[in-house]
């Protein structure tokens, strides 16, 4: 009888905490029988189901998150964790809502839709994981469909080129990471969470190991000297491709570090706060030089990408919650001013194919609502108050200053000035310089503009509303 | 009356700047005074019944007023103890300037409905009006001294657009740009000063910051008094750099440069914004954080001398200006002056506090006289169409409203008894007497001062001579314009007998004051011998002032000159600044960080050249260059940094 019981418990309990990856599997079935049987043939009602059921997902992300573990520690959640995996819940929707232009006339629709979700998936579990080997099981779910959908312009061989990039360069970095994930096993004998960190000490075989792991997650979120890959992944992908690589993929990454860096290393703190002071300043710098002189504006979005990941983990480097909280909220407001970029970048480059930042001389002309979103948007990710991009990089600062090294804070600061410049540049192209055929006018669709005006009131508000922030600082 | 419907004082014009501002030019234009108007008399309305119910019904606690937090929001909290907060705060000063300004605001509003009748830009001249309005509110109500820095600065922007409301005409342009450099360069002391002070008390509520900053063994007053620089305290340093803040919004000496030129906006703007409101926000900066000042001597002393000496030297230059809205400029620049150093003198409660209650009197009353004279002025430039002394004279058969209330306003002004000039002038000067001869002896000398010169003021535009202005129509204006001028004229008479010595003091308890008869004998006197002066010399036209600036020469051309200030900043900006900072600053950025900058930028677009030449189709080049940082960072983290 009390067994029963259990299994019982077990049962829903299983059922609560795997509320979010149990949902997406779901709507990958229904893509999937839909696709099997055929039953749908025009692209946009496959749309729109793909964002009803995105909308479904993301509403029930609100309701009902447990704390638990289950498969024996392999999986864990609690109310961090259930807000992280809603964020990129909101994140895919609106990338989804962005993607319309493009995949309304492409061929396989409800692949994507099924690639898209499975890396989805894939990071849920990565973001949840109680244990290496689930972590690395959900790092390749989450990385082997990306491939395939950076190759989704299929007559287009950049777009071929990039996704043999990337699936060979993340190949080599999950080697070296899985080497480092086996000498921690060799070490302590366990690859558990909850084991580690008492068992991880300052061994030269264990900062090995570190190094290790450490290098694989600095590849995934691209920091410098491992960022190689980035800019011609991001210039080949198609442009929602791109935007979900540079927001959704690095976010859930991030996630992911901040779970597992201060927790288990924790003993050798001091070992990865030099990796990662140095990480900080080359990637923020270097990702700052190379967007000065990109023309395409993928590229320039892709390298001030790699720059804004360096002042998150300018906040992660704090080992503190308000580092976390400074992180997850950044994290948030990232979503909000790249997507919207990305989303005028997608809507032109959708119709025009014009992708060069030298296309967009005098795009005011034709398209004022566009550009006043971009602009916002881009000022935004400079960190130019009163937008909530400010408030986000005052906080990373602040939470980075706390460990008292000032030199990085004012390479980080002198960086954001640098920044301003060539973010600037961009809106300069589009307000003030001539151009003798600019842009015409754009066709924003039901879909993108509801998308952009979303990400607009994020930009506007989530800045001056300190709900928000509060409300992840009591998650801690 | 609810907490929340005292946030609708701020926020009705706020939501009125928010609708004039999108829908006023293109749907609303006919309406947009009314609009306005009405809103701002809710406002007002609801601000007279706030401060009724502070003063008399909820305000005291064991007969000592005390600050009423009615709301507070917890905006953006950065640790557990410090975070910065929007409020609301109650308390005696913050009442009375919400009825001051809400007033004279009212009647700006009003009297701008026959004066700005016909502009192109009308709904977006009362947008402005009402987003300074609820700028000026929210800064008088503001909890903390963060928020009063937001809406500090939010007064300078909204005052930036009205000095420049014309802006086709380049003098007001550049006349809005150098009040807002101006201002803005006094406020980076304001918030330098903000920081010293909130780091020293560890919080930004004024409430804390001053039972933090008042109390000699707290730990946080210990600190900021022992912390030194230059040998002078953080404390110290902190008032100081906060005062001046407060010195660049009110004109005080030497930041007084931008206040004529602001002449250039509209004249009811000129009425609002630098007789009544904006002007007098330096004063109330002060008053707010007087506990604090009143504990730091040395700050104290900087405030008292800056006024006295402001108040002198402004009533010096307004006695030869020929623009009648200079000498009003500078006469408000030296009343300020008065309420300044009266503040400077006071101590913090009991007989002390004397200057305290009598710089606020001076403040509540100057507001009704002065805004009085702007708009009287107006009126008169209005029908003149020249800000010129001697396109006047003999106007007051013409405009006999005008010609009364202005009388009324310059009698009080000049501390005529029984006029409202005369009770908050006296209080200042026997403040003043008990606690410093020299600052009294400066203060009654210019007293008698401004007697002179506003009434050279008045003789100029009403007397002197034959009228040579045509009647061309619109005679003395409006209904809507002379009902401000009549309304104002009843308080230039009466708020004299307001009884501020028992609601408005230093320590909230009542102050027992009395006009000692003996002692006013002397500054009334002074001020009759100006106006006889000024009657004896500009009643009727003559060449007896000619003869006098000619027998004064230098001194009367310097002063004229307003003492050279304009061009000693033009020589200190433009020689000094520009060519031995700008210049060298001009050519390092040129040759050097551009250089450095294109030599990075070259290189980077070198690298990323060779990189491109590299990285098509050779992907081992990117499993190097990875291998190659693993390496890196095991050599380093294992062997070197370890």
């Amino acid at each position: 009888m009390r067994e029963e019981q259990l299994v019982i418990k077990m049962n829903t309990d299983f059922f609560i905490l795997l509320k979010p990856e149990l949902s997406l599997t779901f709507i990958i079935f229904i893509l999937l029988i839909i696709k099997v049987s055929d039953g749908m043939n025009k692209n946009s009602s496959i749309i729109h189901l793909a964002n009803f059921l995105l909308l479904i997902n993301f509403l029930l992300g609100f309701i009902g998150n447990a704390t638990g573990t289950l498969f024996s520690d392999m999986y864990h959640t609690n109310g961090l964790i259930a807000l992280e995996k809603n964020i990129l819940n909101f994140g895919t929707l609106i990338i989804s809502l962005q993607a319309y232009e493009w995949l309304k006339n492409h061929k396989h629709v409800i692949e994507f839709y099924i690639l898209l979700l499975t890396t989805l998936l894939g990071m849920f579990f990565m973001v949840s994981s109680g244990n290496f080997l689930m972590f690395f099981l959900g790092l390749e779910l989450a990385s082997i469909p990306l491939a395939a959908i950076v190759n989704f312009d299929l007559e287009k061989i950049k777009s071929s080129e990039a996704a043999v990039k990337m699936i060979l360069s993340s190949a080599f970095a999950s080697c070296i990471m899985l080497f480092g994930i086996s000498l921690i096993y060799g070490t302590s004998g366990t690859l558990n969470f909850a084991e580690l960190p008492t068992l991880i000490t300052n061994n030269p075989l264990q900062i090995l190991a570190l190094i290790f792991v450490f290098t694989g997650f600095a590849f995934k979120l691209s920091a410098v000297p491992f960022h190689l890959w980035t800019a011609d992944v991001y210039e080949g992908a198609p442009v929602p491709v791109t935007a979900y690589l540079s927001v959704i993929s690095k976010a859930a990454m991030v996630f992911v570090f901040i779970s597992v860096l201060n927790p288990l290393f924790q003993n050798v703190q001091n070992v990865w706060y030099n990796m990662l002071f140095l990480t900080i300043v080359l990637t923020i710098t270097i990702g700052n030089l190379f967007a000065i002189r990109q023309n395409n504006i993928k590229r320039f979005l892709a390298f001030s990408s790699i720059s804004q990941v360096g002042f998150i983990l300018l906040g992660i480097s704090s080992g503190t919650t308000m580092g976390v909280s400074a992180s997850v909220y950044f994290l948030i407001v990232y979503i909000f001013s790249n997507l919207g970029a990305f989303g005028v970048i997608a809507l032109v480059a959708a119709q025009t194919e014009k992708e060069n930042i030298s296309d967009f001389k005098g795009f005011y002309k034709n398209n004022k609502t566009l550009s006043w979103i971009i602009t916002i948007a881009l000022f935004s990710l400079a960190g130019i108050p009163p937008t909530a991009g400010f408030f986000g990089k005052m906080f990373l600062v602040t939470a980075g200053a706390s460990k008292g090294n000032y030199v990085l804070i004012i390479i980080a600061v002198l960086n954001m000035v640098v920044s301003l410049y060539y973010y600037l540049r961009v809106v300069k192209a589009i307000f003030v310089d001539e151009n003798e055929s600019p842009i015409e006018k754009i066709e924003s669709n039901l879909y993108s503009k509801i998308a952009l005006y979303i990400c607009m009131a994020g930009i506007i508000f989530t800045g001056f509303a300190s709900v928000l922030y509060d409300y992840i600082n009591s998650l801690m | 009356m609810s907490n929340y419907s005292i946030a609708l004082i701020p926020l009705l014009p706020l939501a009125t700047f928010v609708v004039l501002g999108l829908f006023g030019r293109k749907y609303l234009s006919a309406f947009a005074g009314i609009i306005g108007t009405i809103s701002l008399l809710i406002s007002t309305i609801i601000s007279l019944v706030t401060a009724y119910q502070y003063f008399f019904i909820s305000g005291k606690i064991n007969g000592i007023y005390q600050p009423i937090i009615a709301l507070n929001y917890s905006w953006l909290q950065f640790t557990p103890s410090v975070s910065i907060d929007m409020g609301i705060m109650l308390d005696p000063i913050a009442m009375m300037m919400i009825v001051v300004v809400t007033f004279v605001s009212l009647m700006v509003h009003i009297f701008s409905l026959g004066y700005m009748k016909g502009e192109e830009r009308f709904a977006t001249y009362y947008a402005f009006l009402s987003l300074f309005t609820f700028s000026m509110l929210g800064l008088v109500l503001s909890s903390n001294i963060f928020q009063i820095y937001m809406f500090w600065e939010l007064v300078g922007v909204s005052s930036f657009l009205l000095i420049g409301y014309y802006f086709d005409k380049p003098s007001a342009v550049a006349a809005s740009k150098k009040a807002f450099i101006v201002t803005r360069f006094a406020d980076l002391g304001f918030l330098i000063g903000i920081l010293i002070l909130a780091y020293s008390a560890e919080t930004l509520d004024f409430g804390t910051l001053i039972a933090r900053l008042t109390d000699a063994s707290s730990p946080y007053f210990v600190n900021a008094a022992g912390a030194s620089f230059i040998g002078i305290s953080a404390l110290t340093w902190g008032l100081v750099l906060v005062f001046l803040g407060g010195a660049g919004k009110s004109a005080m000496f030497p930041f007084h440069i931008w206040l004529p030129d602001a002449m250039e906006g509209p004249t009811p703007v000129s009425a609002l914004i630098h007789a009544a409101t904006m002007v007098v926000a330096g004063v109330f900066l002060v008053a707010r954080l007087f506990p604090i000042f009143a504990f730091d001597a040395a700050a104290l002393t900087v405030v008292t001398y800056v006024g006295a000496f402001s108040a002198l030297f402004a009533a010096i230059i307004a006695c030869t200006q020929t623009d009648i809205k200079r000498v009003l400029a500078y006469s408000t620049m030296s009343q300020i002056g008065y309420m300044m150093f009266s503040l400077g003198v006071a101590k913090h409660g009991g007989e002390g506090g004397l200057g305290y209650m009598a710089s606020m009197f001076h403040l509540f009353t100057h507001a009704f006289f002065k805004s009085l004279l702007f708009l009287g002025a107006g009126a008169v430039i209005h029908l003149v169409h020249s800000n010129e002394m001697k396109d006047m004279g003999g106007l007051r058969k013409l405009m006999p409203i005008t010609h009364i209330t202005f009388l009324i306003a310059c009698l009080a002004i000049a501390g005529i008894p029984p006029f409202a000039g005369f009770f908050s002038k006296e209080e200042i000067l026997l403040a003043a007497f008990h606690s410093n001869k020299m600052v009294f002896f400066v203060a009654l000398f210019t007293s008698g001062l401004t007697a002179f010169y506003m009434f050279r003021l008045y003789f100029s535009i009403f007397w002197s001579k034959e009228s040579h202005v045509h009647e061309n129509g619109h005679g003395e204006g409006t209904l809507t314009m002379k009902l401000p001028l009549v309304i104002l004229a009843v308080f230039a008479v009466f708020a004299g007998f307001f009884p501020i010595a028992s609601l408005v003091t230093s320590d909230g308890l009542a102050l027992e004051t009395h006009i000692d008869y003996l002692f006013s004998l002397t500054p009334v006197a002074l001020a009759v011998a100006g106006i006889l002066l000024a009657s004896s010399l500009y009643k009727s036209e003559n060449s007896k002032p000619q003869s006098i600036a000619t027998t004064l020469g230098g001194l009367y051309t310097a002063a004229h000159k307003k003492f050279y200030m304009d061009e000693l900043y033009m020589f200190i900006t433009h020689k000094i600044i520009f060519n031995l900072i700008g210049k060298p600053a001009a050519w390092i950025d040129k040759n050097i960080v551009d250089g450095l900058m294109n030599l990075f930028a070259d290189t980077t677009a070198q690298i990323s050249d060779n990189m491109k030449g590299l990285q098509s189709g050779k992907l081992q080049q990117y499993a190097s260059y990875f291998f190659v940082g693993v390496l890196g960072f095991m050599l380093l983290f294992i062997y070197l940094w370890n």
